[in-house]
């Protein structure tokens, strides 16, 4: 069996996953929990798609759903951080609003096709087997993707902003005492989650099915979440979760492939499934999740002085 | 400079007077998106939330789509109280249907006067063990119940999807992914003569009224106040926070369950592939709207299921994508959410430290 197309599709379905868990890590890292991140996918996969297929620049199409993650994003962070409404529910409030305003300016484009995002064929290097096209012949995006994550990992761990950021998502009231603007943190923090979240969006319509259909993330956004749980709130294993999922995800497609008689809706469910056994895995060892998660985390922050 | 005061207890006014304003803002903003549209805002807002109040059947379908909204938002109400986050409602709805609706097809050449019971009671029993997994989980294994739910609802779709092209398909339905047409005997009996309006409705009154009689008279829901509103208080009570998740999410997923069967039974009379247009999840905003009270949840669940008609028939009349509901709803939510800040809040303007003490 041939496994580098096999590999080639695992890395298309994990790259939106590895994204919009990249900037969920980062807002949740500064204390806030943002269940909106399916409704900015969306949000940034049909701004992406519009623009892309206006502009015929799919560059213009990647900046355009980065762009509209992030304004969503604000909506979440003025209701939140502002109006000190609750996160949970103002989450929500974010997905269902974002299928609808998707599905409304998204209306005027199902049908329409595009050419996917090109790839980055590095000339030489990408021509060498099996891990030339892997490693090499990749579109932007997945590079990016792994820019990110790999910048975030640094950023929180080894830059004095980052440590700020984790000290506000640990502790609000003793950063605030400190004197750290703990609500501009906390802005910037979920700015960036929408950032790539869009992101994320963009590459769902532009790269991976390059279309726009209504709701086409199922529930990518919600798998994203529970990411990061899975990963402990660490970047490397942010990056292997993602890896696993896509991995999952791709298996329905190839399932038939390799002779496995199972109807499709059931190689469907696996991404969902297995998302439940993961959570299961990590969440039954308390302490861990104790350990590891921001404390301050989904709590509203209001400085009495 | 302007600033949020803490008041120190919440404002009952301002939480009665929140959704009033949040939907004043609504309709403005729905004016705006109309203009922007290039509709007129007044014939479409008539068209939206007038027009459908004028006929008879318009009522009836307005109660016909309120029956779930109702049903689901009492159970979600009353876990949300208790900070459980049951956001899987669409998928106990579903399992509901399936059961029920798999029971009525098991036994679809029966007239016995008990097949609707027993079809209920499955659907009841269906949504029930839906929501006991996330129960389960969460007590068991500290899993986040919001991720769970939300990802059962996925699994229980595919679930239908699989049953209706597969091997639930209608022998005689010329291949359409249907089940066959359940029979009289476990329909629910119809309300109101030619309209579609069926028992789920009068249900839906009990659930108002029974969560009335958990919240204000039952120890339970006693606890589950005190739970959401002062946990430090809950804990040293010693109430049992697990009792409380079963009991949240046994009694939000059987009203999810009973909504889906009831849809089945009772308005569509068989198994689609897509029966719901999302009525577990606007339902979470009937429950905020309706302030987690169960005479609220009514009324919200009424306004809520206005948006629906007012969709269809302005898709109809002035050709409104169907998408501009989920936008209302979304952004009814956003500024109820918003308003609901003077609750706990007022609006100080001046430098800090002058004017406390509340």
């Amino acid at each position: 069996m041939d496994f580098v197309p096999v590999i080639l599709t695992v890395i298309t379905a994990s790259t939106p996953l590895l994204f919009a868990a990249t900037g969920e890590l980062v807002t949740e890292k500064s204390g806030v929990l943002n269940l909106g991140v399916e409704g900015m996918m969306l949000v940034g996969a049909i701004a992406a798609f519009a623009v892309a297929s206006t502009t015929g620049s799919g560059l213009a199409g990647i900046v355009a759903g980065a762009a509209a993650g992030t304004v969503m994003a604000s909506v979440f962070a003025f209701l939140t951080l502002t109006m000190l409404a609750n996160q949970v529910a103002t989450g929500l409030a974010l997905t269902i609003f974002g299928i609808g305003i998707s599905a409304l300016i998204g209306a005027g484009f199902v049908g329409f096709a595009l050419e996917p995002l090109p790839k980055l064929a590095i000339p030489v290097i990408s021509d060498i087997p099996v891990i030339g096209p892997i490693l090499f012949g990749q579109d932007i995006l997945v590079y990016l993707s792994f820019v990110m994550i790999l910048a975030v990992a640094w950023f929180l761990s080894r830059t004095r902003p980052g440590l700020i950021l984790k000290a506000v998502g640990e502790s609000h009231d003793s950063a605030h005492a400190l004197g750290y603007p703990v609500i501009a943190i906390r802005y910037a923090a979920v700015l960036f989650g929408g950032a790539m979240s869009g992101l994320a969006g963009a590459y769902l319509s532009l790269a991976y099915t390059p279309l726009w259909a209504e709701n086409m993330t199922a529930g990518r956004g919600w798998i994203a979440l529970a990411l990061v749980v899975f990963a402990t709130w660490r970047p490397g294993r942010v990056v292997l979760g993602a890896y696993m999922f896509g991995a999952i995800t791709i298996l329905q497609l190839h399932a038939q492939g390799w002779g496995i008689e199972i109807a499709s809706q059931f190689m469907s469910m696996l991404p969902y499934l297995a998302t439940i056994l993961v959570l299961v895995l990590i969440s039954r060892d308390k302490t861990k999740i104790r350990l590891n998660a921001p404390q301050c985390i989904g709590k509203v922050f209001h400085a009495a002085h | 400079m302007v600033r949020l005061e803490s008041r120190g207890d919440v404002s009952r006014a301002w939480s009665l007077l929140s959704p009033v304003v949040a939907i004043v803002l609504t309709l403005i903003s729905g004016v705006v998106i109309f203009s922007a549209m290039g509709k007129d805002p007044g014939l479409a807002l008539y068209t939206y939330f007038v027009q459908p109040l004028t006929t008879a059947f318009g009522v009836t379908e307005l109660l016909v789509k309120a029956t779930p909204l109702v049903l689901i938002g009492i159970g979600l109400s009353i876990g949300f109280r208790a900070n459980v986050w049951n956001i899987g409602a669409e998928g106990q709805f579903t399992i509901g249907a399936i059961v029920g609706g798999g029971i009525a097809i098991a036994f679809h050449d029966s007239d016995n006067f008990l097949l609707l019971p027993v079809v209920m009671i499955g659907g009841i029993l269906g949504g029930m063990a839906w929501g006991a997994v996330p129960a389960f989980l969460k007590t068991r294994f500290n899993a986040n119940e919001i991720l769970t739910s939300l990802m059962l609802t996925y699994v229980a779709v595919l679930l239908l999807s699989y049953l209706v092209h597969g091997p639930w398909r209608d022998p005689d339905g010329y291949n359409f992914p249907e089940s066959r047409l359940f029979p009289a005997a476990a329909m629910m009996p119809v309300l109101w003569e030619d309209s579609r309006l069926h028992l789920g409705a009068a249900l839906a009154v009990l659930a108002v009224v029974g969560g009335w009689v958990i919240l204000s008279r039952a120890v339970i829901g006693f606890q589950l106040r005190v739970v959401g509103q002062a946990p430090a208080a809950a804990k040293h009570a010693g109430f049992s926070q697990n009792k409380l998740i079963w009991f949240s999410l046994l009694l939000g997923g059987g009203l999810a369950g009973l909504a889906g069967v009831a849809e089945v039974a009772g308005t569509i009379g068989q198994l689609l592939p897509s029966i719901s247009p999302g009525y577990g999840f606007t339902a979470i905003i009937v429950a905020f709207l309706g302030r987690l009270h169960p005479v609220g949840v009514l009324l919200a669940g009424l306004i809520m299921a206005l948006s629906y008609i007012g969709g269809e028939v302005a898709q109809i009349e002035i050709g409104l994508p169907a998408a501009v509901t989920g936008l209302f709803q979304g952004i009814l939510l956003f500024f109820l959410l918003g308003c609901d800040v003077l609750t706990h809040y007022r609006i100080r303007f001046g430098a800090p430290g002058r004017a406390r003490g509340s």
